[in-house]
């Protein structure tokens, strides 16, 4: 099995939206960065998949000169090499799936195309199903569970009430939901053997936005004055008075 | 002229989609599509149907992802979770919602989905016309898994949540969590620091990455309220923050506060609402 992850480098958010002086994207000054949620679950499920079948894992950014800790991060959990389209621009969804897919084209064909369902900061829904089109692949989203049994991947898809279940034929492109997996903590050793393993970085030039992110808000009105109800246990007669009032107890 | 592509005609979401297509200016058309749901042969449909118009969708999961697959056909780009239009610039939802984003489509047709509860449902009894899409080959739901929710009420459905975060300090101090939601008919949820941690699973989270829920009262117990958290929990009625910390994020986004150790209020909590249930 030859399987591609692509991830993507965003900010750990914390508590507070607060944005740079020209509204262009996040302060980013006092945070650290990591990958989507939905991703690393998909940098886990495909390590797996090549842990029991064997094969090869490759991991691909598209992002600044930073985003090859993220890629290091992902080796870490055991991917064996990365693919670095490196540029400081944020790009639309649109050109970013073609950067990928021309990536792509230019690799030894992939089993399996693995996305996060969306990004945790852009979330644009798009980027894996765009992929697809531009390769001529199936493409299934949204999943929670993930079996690759002969040729053929079965898939579950979150959906309200249950899961919605697929049977499609490799390659496929799949794209994944945080719960897909629970994500290991990458050991000592294997943090130190990341750091050697091939990353190919390459220079991407980003064409026009159709899309074209303008400036970023930060929404109003979101910040609430509390009604301090009591401190410790003595405030419980209080919640339970609140509680009836809402008609919930 | 705007195609609006509906899950059905009385869901919600859909009908908030209807919303934001007549705020597009001009005729709106509403269309469903019927059979097992297959995205690219459901999208190939709608882009029959719309002719040269607009297309417009759910911010569902299911509506982003019928959306993309309409806007990959026809090579045009996809705004998803869009709170409002205004010719060719629009505003659409980042972060789960925690942060905005004005952006400026170059495109002679849009391709949007409205971003949930920016718009009003649409009061229009929506007569849909209902498409029939040519599923030879198309990739499709073959099965259906019921959820298992053990007989407890569901996240999504419940009208209380009462919730923990890394405040809680371990899988077991959840029970103290439990025995107030079950009196109060609740549903447990958690952080994602809690999932990651292995305490609770990730069918119990509430975030941007886990279960949005809308219930009325949210009991937010030792969660300190980082952005992830609170794009899961914006849509409730009123939210109830218990936190040892008074400096914590989650007192800005609550109705109420109680300041305090979790360990302590929340069995304080369920004896009293045994006490009043019992007088």
């Amino acid at each position: 099995m030859r399987i591609l992850v692509c991830v993507k480098r965003v900010p750990i958010t914390g508590g507070r939206m607060v944005l740079t002086a020209d509204a262009q994207a996040i302060e980013t000054k006092h945070l650290g960065f990591t990958i989507s949620p939905h991703e690393e679950c998909g940098v886990e499920e495909a390590v797996r998949i090549v842990e029991s079948a064997g094969g090869e894992v490759v991991v691909l950014t598209l992002g600044p000169e930073e985003a090859a800790e993220q890629i290091r991060d992902c080796m870490a959990i055991g991917a064996d090499r990365g693919i670095h389209l490196v540029s400081s621009e944020e790009w639309d969804a649109q050109a970013t799936a073609g950067a990928i897919a021309d990536a792509i084209r230019g690799e030894e064909p992939f089993d399996l195309i693995v996305f996060g369902n969306e990004s945790a900061d852009a979330g644009g829904y798009q980027v894996g199903i765009r992929v697809a089109y531009a390769l001529g692949l199936p493409v299934v989203t949204g999943l929670k569970g993930l079996t690759v049994d002969g040729g053929r991947a079965r898939c579950e898809q979150e959906v309200p009430g249950g899961r919605d279940v697929y049977d499609v034929a490799l390659p496929a492109v799949v794209t994944v939901k945080e719960g897909l997996n629970l994500p290991r903590y990458p050991s000592v050793p294997a943090k130190l053997r990341a750091k050697s393993k091939p990353l190919d970085a390459r220079p991407a030039e980003r064409p026009a936005s159709r899309l074209e992110k303008l400036r970023l808000v930060v929404p109003e009105g979101s910040r609430k004055q509390a009604e301090i109800l009591g401190e410790g246990p003595g405030a419980a007669p209080r919640v339970v008075e609140v509680m009836q009032q809402l008609g919930v107890a | 002229m705007t195609l609006v592509f509906l899950e059905g005609v009385d869901d919600e979401l859909s009908r908030q989609a209807v919303t934001l297509a007549e705020s597009l200016g001009g005729d709106v058309r509403a269309v469903t599509v019927d059979g097992p749901f297959a995205p690219a042969a459901w999208a190939a449909a709608i882009v029959d149907a719309a002719g040269g118009d607009d297309i417009v969708g759910p911010g569902s999961d299911r509506g982003n992802e019928v959306l993309a697959h309409v806007a990959a056909q026809l090579d045009l780009p996809f705004a998803a979770n869009v709170s409002e239009v205004r010719g060719d610039q629009l505003t659409r939802i980042r972060w789960g919602g925690t942060l905005l984003e004005e952006a400026r489509l170059h495109a002679d047709r849009k391709v949007l989905t409205a971003a949930p509860f920016a718009f009003v449902a649409s009061v229009d009894s929506t007569q849909a016309q209902v498409l029939a899409p040519n599923l030879d080959g198309a990739v499709a739901v073959v099965d259906h898994i019921a959820p298992d929710t053990g007989g407890k009420v569901s996240l999504a459905d419940a009208k209380v949540v009462v919730s923990g975060g890394r405040g809680v300090g371990s899988a077991e101090g959840f029970a103290i969590l439990e025995d107030l939601a079950a009196l109060l008919d609740a549903a447990v949820g958690c952080s994602r620091v809690v999932t990651s941690a292995g305490w609770r699973p990730h069918s119990d989270q509430v975030g941007q990455t886990g279960t949005k829920v809308s219930p009325d009262l949210y009991i937010a117990c030792g969660i300190s309220g980082a952005t992830q958290h609170i794009a899961g929990c914006k849509g409730a009625k009123a939210l109830l923050a218990i936190n040892a910390d008074r400096e914590a994020t989650i007192f800005a986004h609550a109705d109420y506060a109680v300041i305090g150790d979790l360990h302590e209020i929340v069995p304080a909590i369920a004896a009293e609402l045994r006490k009043v249930k019992g007088s």
